[in-house]
């Protein structure tokens, strides 16, 4: 991937607030660990090479969910333009771990960082066409103003943060 | 309307005015701002609403077919479509899949149209609204004030208040953080508990059977995660071909709706789900048997699409532009502006269409036809136009006597029986030429106490209003009387009609004298020949067979001129943004057209000869002088704002412009009783803009009659148009 969508990301990423932390594969643990606060769950990791550390939970019961500090799962895709991540899955939970725990910490490979909207539909389709049957478009931590005043974490996580390969 | 209904409304009005008014002005201005912003950040965001409107028009178009592909989409994938004829029929079919059991809900405006909350709870089963604004307004058992921010008319103190009365905390609630935590965890367990999740959708592709959810919250999430039946519920209207034609949408709604680039979740399901669910020990198990019912609904949109005027309606994916841009809906919010489930602009054509003309009718004449929502909507519905149809529908509805007397003295298209303040407002051409032909007789009676008592009760005019004041010399006597233009079309650079308008020439005839200096000064042969009025009058009050006769008249008049190389020059910016907009679905193409790249608004001419060489220094220079401007409403929709503003300013002006969307005046509307109040409270904001310390010495000026008028009562300095500011002869 060229830098220009990464700049974009990181740019819009902080706009939204989401902490972005690059490393590689051999890297990965050592990155992870210190973002995660206890109790963590996850769910497997797709990218070669690389694996949850023994901190993180990868078989969740739904108590374990419900008390998560931090969630982590990988996401398919990023959205350069709007700092988005796409959490798509479904037999391993990454839909629940990405929803429970108050910060979720979505995995990414760098080649999986796309310009816009439009490159991503057009994979989004690909993918469903090919029986992916879920797909979340992320962006920023779950919110609302409906008591009044904006408040990040409504029934979703109130953090994110995006770990990105920089190697995969 | 009769007296005693026009001050049922004026009452309802009021007591919204006093309590839901400022939240609901508050947060619609957040998102109105908002949307400036956002959409301003696209690269073609014109562009992009071309490719969404093109999407919609080609559904609705195939509809039938898409139905039959989504249908066997849903079904490979192993879920059920049921496609419902109408609200009983959804209830029934939904009522029977959940099967007394509990349901956790994400926010619907589809399932609040069917009212299927109620048909569940008859069969025993607990409904939770789990979207925190709905799941309020089901512990306040209120009604959405708005169709995207349901609970937009309270304020957090409010809800604090009925939380802690309703729930009794151990700690009473009192930040927005605390409260959405509460409402957090006591629907977490509704969500844990419940077997049947329900969701709406925004958008429901027929190549996959993919759903795609616009949200903020997570709850429709964790509604489908956590349950072992799905059930969508949507208007068979929301379809897009494929996945791909999500994209323009998913750029849009919520840059149009809230103003935020992309809400924090856009959700897409191909269900039935797979991701692990809770079992009944509480544990995460498989999903792999989860059931899912797409249940699609028509309930009259079928029918709206055979309706020629109404099938616009069905391109709407319910961002709530319309709502947010529209200063009516800024000031009472959906419980006024709204009808049984819909809310702002467009709701006008969703009430007619799906529930009945009748609760259309109950707010339908909120909608001034200022068009500022017209170019917010991301799919470029006419909103204003849906609005003039079911106004005149109801008209037609409204026609049941044969009222000889009043048929007789209105020169109009309309039957017999009509409203008669309508009728008066729509008729306002000729009560102008009378009201000349009898000035200043017909002003001392019209100005007597008894006279204006008389009004409000048979016709509905505010006794608070000042009437316009007829003029015995009308514009074009003037000008007759001064032996026509003083440039000869031999000496001029340049020929042009001015169009006289109704209000410029017996009304505001000084704007038309100073026009008349003004455009010859720059070398400019002038005519006023004798032209019909548009129509806008007539339009605006529902009366589209008057308005379309206007029409044909006025170009009539004018296509002479224009073949003669005449350009037509208008002050009257509703007037132009007739021949403009509306005098297409009136004309055949060609003569719309015609008539439309011929036609200029005052100013915009005279920046058009400025930059084609004339010389500003014919005109009054403005030596620093300090200027606020209101643009007109439907000026400001054609983008002509910004050529009266250039011209000032080239002048030496100093100009401020409003930030308003609309004075509150409206044409007729602000003259009504029912409407006065909200009418003065709209126009509370542009006042208060005018009397600001850096604009309470400034000179005003306002391109609209109206908005000259409703300036006029607002501050006590006295307005003018910008043409007269420049005015050589000043």
């Amino acid at each position: 991937m060229s830098a220009e969508p990464l700049t974009t990301f990181e740019s819009s990423l902080d706009e939204l607030g989401v902490e972005l932390v690059q490393t590689t594969s051999d890297q990965f643990e050592s990155t992870l660990v210190p973002l995660l606060d206890a109790p963590a769950v996850g769910t497997p990791l797709p990218f070669e090479n690389v694996s949850l550390p023994d901190a993180v939970e990868g078989d969740p019961t739904m108590q374990e969910l419900e008390t998560a500090e931090t969630g982590v799962t990988a996401a398919g895709y990023g959205i350069a333009d709007y700092g988005s991540v796409v959490i798509q899955g479904g037999p391993d939970g990454e839909e629940p771990v990405s929803l429970y725990a108050d910060e979720h910490v979505a995995v990414i490979a760098g080649s999986d960082v796309l310009t816009d909207m439009d490159t991503t539909f057009d994979r989004l389709a690909e993918d469903i066409r090919s029986d992916t049957g879920q797909a979340i478009i992320a962006t920023g931590p779950s919110a609302t103003a409906d008591m009044g005043e904006l408040v990040k974490g409504a029934h979703g996580p109130m953090e994110v943060t995006v770990v990105l390969l920089e190697d995969r | 309307m009769s007296v005693d209904d026009r001050q049922r409304k004026a009452e309802h009005i009021r007591h919204l005015l006093e309590t839901e008014g400022n939240n609901v002005h508050e947060n619609t201005q957040v998102f109105n701002d908002g949307r400036y912003e956002s959409t301003a950040d696209l690269d073609d965001y014109d562009g992009l609403k071309d490719e969404a409107r093109a999407i919609k028009e080609d559904t609705i178009e195939r509809l039938p077919e898409l139905l039959d592909r989504v249908t066997e989409a849903v079904e490979t994938n192993g879920g059920t479509v049921y496609l419902a004829d109408d609200a009983a029929d959804a209830n029934r079919y939904i009522t029977e899949v959940a099967g007394g059991r509990d349901v956790v809900k994400s926010k619907s405006m589809t399932s609040e149209e069917i009212e299927v909350n109620e048909s569940l709870e008859a069969s025993g089963a607990d409904v939770w609204e789990t979207d925190l604004a709905e799941f309020v307004l089901q512990v306040a058992d209120e009604a959405p004030s708005h169709i995207v921010a349901p609970a937009i008319h309270k304020s957090r103190e409010e809800i604090a208040d009925l939380f802690n009365a309703h729930f009794d905390p151990e700690e009473p609630l009192e930040t927005a953080e605390e409260l959405t935590r509460f409402a957090r965890e006591y629907l977490g367990e509704k969500i844990m508990d419940a077997e049947v999740g329900m969701t709406g959708a925004n958008f429901v592709t027929a190549d996959t059977g993919t759903l795609a959810l616009v949200t903020s919250e997570g709850n429709a999430r964790k509604c489908v995660q956590a349950t072992d039946t799905h059930i969508a519920v949507a208007g068979v209207e929301k379809l897009v071909p494929t996945v791909e034609d999500l994209q323009p949408f998913v750029e849009l709604i919520a840059r149009s709706g809230t103003g935020q680039d992309i809400t924090s979740y856009i959700s897409l399901f191909t269900p039935p789900g797979d991701s692990p669910t809770f079992d009944e020990g509480g544990e995460l198990g498989p999903g792999d048997d989860r059931e899912f019912h797409l249940v699609l609904i028509d309930n009259g949109r079928m029918e709206m699409r055979e309706d020629d005027q109404l099938r616009e309606t069905l391109y709407c994916i319910r961002c709530s532009a319309c709502a947010n841009s529209c200063a009516n809906f800024q000031h009472v919010g959906g419980h006024a502006f709204g009808g049984e489930t819909y809310s702002g602009g467009i709701a006008t054509g969703w009430e007619a269409g799906v529930h009945s003309q009748e609760s259309a009718a109950e707010f339908n004449d909120l909608c001034t036809g200022c068009s500022r929502c017209v170019n917010a909507c991301p799919v470029k519905i006419d909103i204003p136009w849906i609005n003039t149809v079911v106004r005149d529908r109801i008209n037609q509805e409204d026609a049941t006597e044969f009222d000889f007397l009043v048929e007789g003295l209105t020169p109009d298209e309309e039957p017999g029986g009509m409203d008669l303040q309508k009728r008066l407002f729509g008729n306002y051409a000729t009560l102008a030429k009378l009201g000349s032909a009898t000035a200043p007789v017909s002003n001392w009676v019209a100005g007597i106490k008894p006279a204006q008592v008389l009004m409000e009760r048979f016709v509905g005019i505010d006794r608070q209003r000042d009437l316009p004041e007829f003029k015995r010399e009308t514009l074009r006597k003037w000008f007759e009387a001064r032996g026509g233009s003083r440039v000869s079309p031999a000496d001029a650079d340049r020929e042009a009609v001015l169009y006289p308008d109704a209000y410029t020439n017996h009304v505001q005839v000084e704007r038309g004298k100073a026009a008349v200096r003004v455009l010859e000064a720059l070398g400019v042969s002038v005519r006023i020949p004798e032209v019909a009025s548009s129509g806008r009058a007539p339009l605006s009050q529902g009366m589209i067979a008057t308005a379309e006769r206007h029409s044909h008249e006025a170009y009539a008049d004018l296509a002479e001129h224009i073949d003669a190389g005449r350009d037509v020059v208008v002050i009257e910016p509703s007037d132009l943004a007739m021949f403009a907009s509306e005098y297409e679905k009136f004309l055949p193409e060609e003569s719309a057209e015609r008539l439309d790249s011929n036609s200029y608004e005052i100013m915009e001419f005279v920046y058009g000869l400025l930059e084609n060489g004339a010389s500003s220094e014919e005109l009054r220079a403005g030596d620093g002088e300090r200027v606020a401007y209101h643009s007109h409403c439907q000026q400001r929709t054609l983008g002509l704002e910004a050529h009266t503003v250039a011209v000032l300013d080239e002048l030496g002006y100093d100009v401020l412009t409003s930030e308003t969307e609309c004075c509150g005046m409206a044409g007729s509307f602000g003259y009504k009783q029912e409407y006065y109040e909200l009418s003065m409270d709209v126009g509370g904001e542009l006042e208060s803009q005018f009397r600001t310390e850096d604009a309470r010495d400034r000179t005003v000026v306002a391109s609209g009659t109206s908005c000259l008028e409703q300036l006029d009562s607002l501050l006590e300095r006295p307005s003018q148009h910008p043409v007269q500011l420049v005015d050589p002869g000043r």
